[in-house]
């Protein structure tokens, strides 16, 4: 699965949660929220990463950033095992790859300032030499991401929700990270308000030579935004493609479905509809077999004995599925 | 032609604030005819789910009034109503679901309470007659096991299927107009297809009409007869689905449909998305002149002077724009 200039690459993933209950709170069931993802992501370019809420896709996320342990698998970020380091390693890691969260409301302190918010990594990573340096950068920072200076004094509440997500896509560019992982940065804002942050994460790409991996749910900007994407299905990557081929050609059955549920913007187009039966099973029993058996139009007996291996069907092509590809 | 159920005319529902008034509804006509499927468009903030709760008189006043205008239901003018003949009219006549189901169901009932309450409140049944109406009901929208789900809790539900138990509650009375509040907002996409899906079922086998709400764009090009575009307050555009897509007139609604990716074509063009810079303004004493002047690329000194007129541009198409 490998790609030119990787810098990022995900073996065989997994992360389980513990449920406990009973007196002594032992476990007695285990959440499979990611269960053996693997991808890789080459530099400059952008992995799309899509799937239904509790399909795994914000835990895989924040387990490439080390926010949360991975039960077990591989992490390797140019080169190196990220699920082996530790102290400054870790700290030194974390200055290569960042985060920008969903909710522009809750992530950010309400007690700091603006600039305490964005210069506070810089202060952490010992990136600024003097007050002044600092001061200066953290301007810079917000002139970067379409904010001015004057912000830098102001608190997060008299922001709006557009303004929000500026002012954390500045905190994680501040200590000039390689790869950022977008964990749903547009879904909150309105539709105009999100063309802006969409076109904003294109520029600074450009500028700087970033990598994303960008988690939404929603199909049209990530097909918008991304090089190549990752379809996932109850923690499991069901199909990986380059954008473009993935939407005009769908392999998975979960992958057609969803794109034909999404509606478009126009009144004169008329789509055959993939209706799917019934809510994405639980990920603490999740189906044995293929995980999409119990929905799938295509299903045939032995879909729920064997686990389909991830194979490449056509050049870049990846797919799950006994019977597609 | 079909009965005009619902008219709303110049409506204004204005909030007290300590900072001053804020006009949320200013001035909002909207018309329902039976057996249509009506979208209201805009983003958040721009008065949409106000006018609608204004309907059914579910704002608090105060903070909120009605400070000017008239919402006709089938000729009758609901403004100056009491509460006890509101009563009849909600649910009976017109009933609402909302975004998130969760929060609109009580949680320490079991769901066939709740939609047997409801149904026990408008038509005269025992318990048990409206517990079985109940049953029914859930079995209408596709709940599997109707008859042991009655006696689940809301937390026993999904998103999805919860919102299936507000439509039953909402359709028990078999109302003559649904409001739809948001009501796929909060769902995953293919849980939104079947949830439109069950809502077009029903409209069609009560031959209700639908005002629905929503900020996606691509839900109404695919449930509407006709669209209300509003921007802060105001109606900007009302077209039929068509007109409105295939020849947007107001620079917003123009903005509106161009900052969308579109799925379906797919990677074809991977120009810039046209973004409307800016954001939406204080509705606090808003400027007399056009609301959307400040984000628009073809503002002229007219428009901020003074509120364009809404003039109808085709028929059936209406815009406010000097332009």
């Amino acid at each position: 699965m490998s790609v030119d200039n990787e810098l990022l690459s995900v073996r065989d993933l997994r992360k389980h949660f513990a449920v406990k209950g009973g007196v002594f709170s032992r476990e007695i069931d285990r959440v499979y929220a990611v269960d053996g993802v693997s991808f890789d992501i080459g530099a400059g370019e952008t992995l799309g990463l899509v799937g239904e809420s509790g399909c795994g896709k914000s835990t895989t996320g924040r387990c490439i950033l080390r926010l949360i342990e991975p039960s077990s698998g591989e992490i390797r970020f140019k080169g190196t095992d990220v699920t082996r380091m530790s102290g400054p390693a870790l700290r030194s890691l974390r200055r290569d790859m960042q985060i920008i969260f969903q909710d522009p409301y809750a992530s950010l302190n309400p007690r700091l300032t603006v600039g305490a918010i964005v210069g506070e990594a810089l202060t952490i990573h010992e990136l600024a030499t003097s007050r002044r340096d600092l001061e200066d950068r953290v301007v810079q920072l917000l002139e970067t991401v379409g904010l001015q200076a004057d912000h830098m004094r102001r608190f997060p509440h008299e922001f709006s929700g557009g303004q929000r997500q500026r002012i954390g896509i500045a905190r994680a560019l501040a200590v000039e990270p390689k790869l950022i992982v977008c964990d749903e940065p547009v879904s909150a804002l309105d539709v105009s308000i999100q063309a802006q942050v969409i076109n904003l994460l294109e520029d600074l790409q450009e500028q700087f030579g970033l990598t994303y991996l960008f988690i939404a749910h929603d199909l049209s900007v990530v097909e918008h935004i991304s090089t190549r994407v990752a379809v996932m299905y109850l923690g499991r990557v069901v199909e990986i493609a380059p954008s473009r081929d993935l939407y005009d050609n769908p392999l998975h059955p979960y992958t057609e479905a969803l794109l034909s549920a999404v509606p478009i913007p126009d009144p004169t187009v008329k789509r055959k509809r993939i209706m799917l039966q019934g809510d994405v099973p639980n990920p603490i029993r999740p189906p044995s077999g293929c995980h999409f058996h119990t929905r799938c139009p295509i299903a045939r007996p032995d879909c729920s004995q064997r686990v389909p291996e991830l194979r490449e069907s056509q050049p870049g092509h990846w797919v799950s599925c006994h019977y597609r590809g | 032609m079909a009965e005009t159920l619902l008219d709303i005319r110049g409506l204004k529902t204005w909030f007290k604030t300590d900072d001053g008034m804020v006009r949320a509804v200013d001035g909002v006509d909207l018309r329902i005819d039976q057996g249509e499927t009506v979208g209201v468009v805009g983003e958040s903030g721009c008065g949409k789910t106000v006018t609608a709760r204004s309907v059914l008189k579910l704002i608090d006043m105060p903070p909120g009034r009605f400070e000017a205008g008239q919402i006709l239901w089938r000729g009758r003018d609901l403004v100056p109503a009491e509460e006890s003949e509101m009563n009849k009219i909600r649910s009976r006549e017109i009933a609402i679901i909302f975004q998130e189901p969760m929060t609109s169901l009580n949680p320490v009932y079991t769901v066939g309470d709740q939609i047997a309450e409801v149904i026990a409140q408008h038509q005269k049944l025992n318990k048990k007659q409206a517990m079985a109406g109940a049953a029914e009901m859930l079995r209408l929208v596709n709940i599997p096991n109707p008859q042991r789900r009655v006696h689940d809790y809301p937390h026993q539900f999904s998103g999805g299927m919860r919102q299936r138990v507000m439509i039953a509650m909402a359709l028990s009375c078999q109302p003559r107009l649904l409001i739809a509040d948001e009501p796929t907002t909060a769902l995953d996409v293919t849980i939104q297809a079947q949830i439109l899906e069950l809502m077009q079922e029903m409209k069609e086998r009560f031959g209700m009409s639908i005002m629905l709400i929503t900020h996606a764009m691509g839900v109404v090009a695919e449930t509407c007869q006709r669209v209300t575009v509003m921007y802060a307050g105001k109606v900007v555009e009302e077209a039929p689905v068509k007109a409105l897509f295939g020849d947007p007139r107001h620079p917003y609604t123009q903005g509106l449909i161009r900052s969308i990716p579109r799925v379906d074509r797919a990677a074809r063009h991977k120009e810039r998305l046209e973004a409307i810079p800016g954001t939406v303004p204080s509705l606090l004493e808003p400027p007399p002149g056009c609301r959307f002047a400040a984000r628009c690329k073809y503002v002229t000194d007219i428009c901020v002077g003074a509120m364009p007129p809404l003039k109808e541009v085709a028929p059936g198409h209406f815009v406010r724009c000097v332009l």
